[in-house]
């Protein structure tokens, strides 16, 4: 989230789209109440009538998949009625910017933009640039009257998403349209403000990062993002799943959103060269030119701090991804199906059931010689040997399963949505003979190290020059029990060498208080510089409890702690004008009393825009504005509609493009018989689409295993409407089969009126919907949804396409 | 001490249920076990471990889908039928704050109760003896809120001064539900739309053979109640309700 | 009834057996005396289920929770929780957390109990060789890689920063790069 939960209280719209809050974030609900009752709107965008839908103000249907048809259809809307925050948009945006002559869109390319390549998927995007002056600086056109600026090129662009024609696509009557589309670009101008509440309904699809994007500019025309009541809101679905990212669980990036090392980056100087943005513009921060800071201390932080210059700080012992080498999750599973993976680590995580095409995962599953199940409840990864159709017999993958601490039975910080790091404590020993995992990492790592300095072994300087130290050790040199306050440290960063910094002296062994003092030539070490400051010299800040809110709008700036330097609001210096002044007299989150910014933590300490020796408001960005025109997209600058892998329709109404372009195809002529996919194919002729409900998370292992949630959510089902059900003789309470290209699972039907058939293309298309926190390993529940879903993945992030596809239903025999 | 009472906001409630879970929480409920039949709304009545719940009702009020969540507990009547009924002293009996608790080791297991609620609320658990919403009468008997409203996240369930919470509720242009029934309900709703949408009664009564009981038989003394009078009583639970005149109404509470 | 609660309490002379719901207290003990909670140990922690990130209590007593409910100080939920965070008890108090060890052989149709001494030992052994049976020094095109292909793993939003960060830091020793969990997904 660029803003945070309680922040939601401020806003004047609320649209609630790629999400159903009231189910999955309850509590989020107490602030989109507390707004309501001040006047707010809420507006339901979904497929299904939900628990959100049931307490808005205005509840619009459309068609999975659909959502930058709908959410284009209100940028043209917002633009041709001048409904746009222009003073914002010349501060803050790339709307001024002129675009090279030579790009061309979709309306012109039939669907494409200018430089696609039809053999490799994917754009030379060398036209997708921006003209620029002898310095170097793009040019602009302040009146945003010049054919060629962006603002120009977006009207253009979403000149075709004509009420008649995304009423066509979407399904949704054109009068909701309308009405969502008034009321949320009431919103663009001073004092007023809309907030965005997505989630997986719009991550999980092959355009997702576009879903996100067409929302993105829609908030940058109405000035919403940096304010109060504003922002682009992802409610994150996992109680660390922030924290997570953050510290990089993930393939391509390494703790504080750095890149993986890759092959062509051979060397740390040659790492900083490729990974460190450059601007010619004096008036942008460019706050990634840091980076060799970050990398640095990162280096310092993960290994031997005898390490020296010469040796890059161990750079080399880190792993580097080939070039173009993608480690993502369906990348990785697909490999394991292969064969390709022998050892294999399931912690805290049940892909059996929440990957996608779950056939295709436990399959591969079957291929590992070993598999590592850390959690607290069996589940269907660890035991997927025994589950349907499979022959432990013939399976020889060795499984180990080490049970772990709960929540409360252990002590750290976990960072929630808004990026507010919050401190646990341990309440209770860990159940039985549990343990925490901490302990456990600790006794591998410790195991490990000791056979590779015994034996010997590939590369063990990768492993015995790690830095662990974390606590007390014993006579063998093992830790015998993890400091968990010793890893936050780390995580902060430590002074490896007295030092002064911005005229503060500091001595070895003191804690950094913050990233603007970390240092490139190994005298500091920050295991994220994203937490620098989390727990410093004046304490471990993630625990702080104070209830004061000197803003009056939220913040509680001593609450807890928040990542960046503790800033409550994301680009909040879009929230004031060019004197610094706050666009919202109300609710202001910063303002320039003449000599400081007074408020929250402003994003970058400069002067407002109207002085000498400014920096522009989007810092982490290259030309210091927002992208309204984004050329790091993978699809395109703009936004466009495409049809999901799988959908109902033959053809896409807005173009001879029918799906996005530079998707990766997992099937193709001669491609696995797992990752089939058939698109407006007769025998699956309803579009289906997955969720979560309140009393379940996740793939419910936390919830399944809990009596008093089972009891109110006990099976799985599927939703349906009534015209559905009885063009297929089925009756409230039946089993039925729910069938995809890749799989089947039984469910019960609800029969209900909350789902509506679309009238899309002069067709009635029916959708039905599948929770997918149920699994096998649980009596009596049923089975995953997303035995049913496809390979599949977002051309960006490639995160799986689980939010539209095709099935068929039929009553259970 | 005045007369304390929950109130019920519908347009606040989400349906998550927390309420159900923390009540259960709080009261060391063991689970039901259950299967779906085509609802959300499981289980799909009170039972002998679940003393609150949300039914979800979907219908369709001057032509436009609505999705209605109802708090459905024991409503704590002022003129409660199961006290009048309950022939066994101290069993049903009412708080301080006005709640109706109950000791399992006075019930004699009659189910008496049942047939007086007009709400369908008591039940009876596997030992036989009465279990329903006592109000957390143990926590807001030490200044702490019930369980479930602690819980609520909207703040769709208050608790507190009955007066007050009427006072707040009639400012609020909502119908307010149970100001003045039965005595006065101990659980009151602020509702959206008409009781019927929420199939609740417009006028809740307690079965006319309550009257009887309290009027008639109860007098002849709880020996009576083990020979035939309580046989004859029985006839009568059969009866159905009868509306409570204003008379009785004003009388207040027992 | 002209009753009160304390008068019913009175006139029945405390003579009720330990029926009452909640606490196992007797009707008097239960209005007049002190909850269970009251001198539990109370620690605060954040709910494990989704990213709002609510404040929670935990009471606790002679080592085992005896309630949770949420924080009253937290300024997000003030005390309340959904369905979810309310039933976080039953994470501890269930009969099926696993809470041993266990180990399931190449072929085997079950699961068996092991010690962590050994499961960690095996892993720990499994891991070396694994690993060096499948590291690469360098890749097809000549360029220094030292990556372990062999191996991956996935997980986990459920971890704390700190266990995150060391996850991380461990798998990236052993030279994994297909490193992946719930934020992709």
């Amino acid at each position: 989230m660029t803003n945070h939960w309680i922040d939601i209280r401020n806003s004047d719209v609320i649209l609630i789209m790629g999400s159903n809050a009231a189910e999955n974030h309850p509590i989020s609900f107490k602030y989109v109440l507390e707004a309501m009752d001040k006047g707010a709107k809420l507006l339901s965008v979904d497929p299904r009538f939900t628990r959100t839908s049931a307490k808005a103000d205005l509840y619009a249907p459309l068609r999975s998949g659909t959502d930058i048809a709908f959410l284009g259809g209100m940028i043209k809307y917002i633009i041709e009625n001048n409904l746009y925050h222009a003073e914002y948009m010349q501060l803050h945006t790339n709307a001024t910017f002129l675009v090279n002559p030579d790009f061309k869109m979709p309306g012109e390319l039939d669907g494409l933009f200018s430089g696609y390549d039809e053999q490799k998927r994917s754009y030379d995007k060398s036209s997708w640039s921006f003209q620029r002056d002898a310095k170097g600086v793009p040019k602009s056109d302040l009146s945003m009257q010049d054919p060629n600026c962006v603002l120009q090129l977006l009207k253009k662009h979403f000149s075709r998403y004509t009420p008649e024609l995304v009423s066509d696509i979407t399904g949704t009557p054109q009068e909701k349209l309308m009405e969502v589309y008034q009321i949320y670009a009431s919103t663009g101008k001073a004092g007023k403000a809309a907030t965005i509440m997505y989630a997986m309904g719009w991550t999980q699809h092959t355009v997702g990062t576009q879903n996100i994007r067409t929302m993105a500019i829609i908030q940058l025309l109405l000035g919403n993002i940096g304010i109060a009541g504003g922002g682009v809101n992802a409610l994150r679905g996992e109680s660390n799943v922030q924290g997570s990212t953050d510290h990089c669980l993930l393939f391509h990036i390494l703790p504080g959103y750095l890149p993986t090392p890759k092959a062509s980056w051979p060397d740390l100087a040659k790492y900083i060269e490729k990974s460190t943005p450059q601007t010619n513009d004096p008036e942008s921060a460019n706050w990634w030119s840091n980076r060799s800071k970050y990398i640095t201390s990162l280096l310092r932080a993960h290994f031997d701090s005898g390490l020296t210059t010469e040796e890059d700080f161990g750079y080399s012992l880190l792993p580097k991804l080939d070039d173009g080498q993608n480690a993502s999750w369906l990348m990785l599973f697909d490999r394991m199906f292969k064969g390709d993976v022998k050892g294999f680590f399931a912690w805290g995580q049940n892909p059996a059931c929440s990957g996608s095409n779950a056939n295709k995962v436990r399959k591969a599953l079957a291929k590992l010689d070993w598999m590592v199940t850390v959690n607290l409840f069996d589940n269907e990864t660890a035991s997927f040997w025994k589950g349907p159709k499979m022959d432990p017999s013939q399976i020889d993958t060795e499984v180990f399963f080490l049970p772990i601490a709960a929540s409360f039975e252990k002590e750290g910080s976990i960072t929630n949505s808004g990026r507010w790091a919050q401190w646990r404590y341990q309440a209770v020993e860990p159940l039985g003979n549990s343990r925490h995992d901490s302990q456990v990492m600790n006794e591998l790592y410790s195991r490990v190290c000791a056979l590779y300095k015994k034996e010997g072994g590939a590369f063990p300087e990768a492993i015995t020059k790690l830095s662990w130290d974390y606590g007390f050790k014993g006579l063998d040199g093992k830790i015998e029990h993890i400091d968990i306050h010793a890893v936050a440290k780390e995580i902060n960063g430590y002074f490896l060498a007295d030092k002064v910094v911005k005229g503060k002296s500091f001595k070895k062994g003191d804690l950094v208080p913050s990233f603007a003092y970390l240092q490139d030539d190994g005298s500091t070490n920050s295991g994220n510089w994203l937490y620098c400051q989390s727990y410093n010299g004046k304490g471990n800040n993630m625990a702080r409890r104070s209830q004061k809110d000197p803003s009056g709008i939220g913040l509680y700036p001593e609450w807890g702690w928040c990542w960046p330097v503790n800033r409550r609001i994301l680009y909040n210096r879009a929230s004031v004008d060019a004197s610094g002044q706050p666009w919202d007299k109300k609710q202001p989150v910063i303002w320039w009393n003449g000599a400081k910014w007074q408020g929250d933590v402003p994003d970058g300490g400069w002067k407002p825009l109207n002085q000498p020796g400014t920096k522009k408001s989007f810092i982490m960005l290259p030309d210091g504005v927002a992208s309204i025109f984004g050329a790091k997209m993978k699809e395109g600058p703009f936004p466009e509609h495409y049809e999901p892998l799988e959908c109902p329709i033959e053809k896409n109404p807005l173009s001879g493009t029918k799906n996005n372009p530079v998707i990766k195809l997992f099937y193709e002529e001669g491609g696995l018989e797992e990752d089939i996919f058939y698109s407006c194919d007769q025998r699956y002729p309803y579009v289906a689409t997955t969720y979560r409900v309140t009393e379940h998370w996740q793939t419910g292992v936390m919830t399944r295993n809990i009596p008093w949630l089972l009891e109110m959510q006990p099976s799985m089902f599927v939703e349906m409407n009534p015209q559905l059900a009885a063009e297929k003789n089925i009756k409230n309470g039946d089993w039925v089969k729910v069938s995809s290209a890749r799989g089947q699972v039984e469910a019960v039907a609800i029969v209900t009126k909350r789902f509506q058939p679309f009238k899309v293309q002069g067709t009635t298309i029916h959708q039905v919907g599948l929770p997918w926190c149920y699994g096998w390993s649980t009596p009596n529940t049923g089975d995953s949804a997303n035995l049913l879903t496809p390979t599949i993945g977002d051309a960006n992030t490639m995160i799986p396409e689980t939010k539209a596809f095709q099935v068929n239903i039929e009553k259970r025999g | 001490m005045a007369r304390k009472a929950f109130m019920i906001d519908t347009s606040r409630c989400t349906a998550c249920r927390s309420c159900q879970v923390a009540c259960k929480q709080w009261n060391k409920l063991p689970a039901d076990s259950e299967i779906n039949r085509g609802s959300y709304e499981n289980p799909p009545q009170l039972t002998p471990h679940l003393y609150n719940k949300i039914e979800f009702i979907e219908t369709e009020v001057n032509g436009e889908f609505k999705w209605l969540f109802l708090n459905k507990r024991c409503l704590h009547c002022g003129e409660a039928g199961c006290l009048k009924v309950c022939p066994s002293t101290g069993a049903l009996f009412r708080t301080e704050e006005g709640l109706i608790g109950f000791d399992k080791d006075k019930c004699i297991g009659c189910n008496y109760c049942v047939n007086g609620c007009p709400f369908d609320v008591p039940r009876y658990d596997a030992d036989n003896k009465i279990t329903k919403c006592h109000g957390c009468l143990d926590r807001v008997g030490n200044g702490l809120q019930p369980a479930c409203v602690k819980a609520c996240p909207t703040g769709t369930l208050q608790f507190g001064a009955r007066d007050k919470l009427i006072a707040q509720g009639k400012t609020s242009g909502r119908k307010l539900y149970g100001e003045k029934a039965l005595s006065g309900l101990g659980a009151m709703y602020l509702l959206d739309n008409q009781p019927q949408d929420y199939k609740l009664a417009d006028n809740p009564s307690i079965p006319t053979s309550i009257f009887l009981w309290k009027d008639v038989i109860k007098p002849l003394g709880i020996l009576g109640f083990w020979g035939s009078v309580g046989v004859a009583m029985l006839h009568y639970v059969t009866v159905g309700p009868k509306q409570l005149d204003d008379d009785t109404e004003a009388k207040g509470g027992e | 009834m002209e009753l009160s609660r304390r008068g019913f309490l009175k006139l029945s002379g405390g003579a009720v057996g330990a029926s009452i719901v909640g606490v196992g207290l007797k009707p008097a003990q239960a209005y007049a005396a002190p909850l269970a909670i009251q001198y539990a140990k109370e620690t605060t922690t954040i709910c494990p289920y989704c990213a709002v990130g609510c404040g929670m209590i935990v009471h606790s007593r002679g080592g085992d929770v005896i309630n949770i409910e949420g924080d009253p100080d937290h300024p997000i939920n003030r005390g309340t929780l959904c369905s979810k965070g309310s039933a976080a008890y039953q994470l501890r108090h269930n009969e099926k957390r696993i809470t041993e060890p266990m180990y399931r052989a190449k072929g085997s149709r079950e699961w068996q109990k092991v010690s962590w001494d050994w499961s960690l030992d095996q892993i720990a052994q499994k891991i070396k060789a694994t690993r060096d049976a499948t590291f690469m020094e360098k890749n097809s095109k000549g360029q220094v890689v030292n990556r372990t292909d062999g191996i991956a793993s996935v997980g986990s939003a459920a971890l704390d920063n700190e266990e995150c960060y060391l996850f991380q830091k461990l798998l990236r020793s052993w030279g994994l790069v297909y490193i992946e969990h719930q934020a992709r997904i």
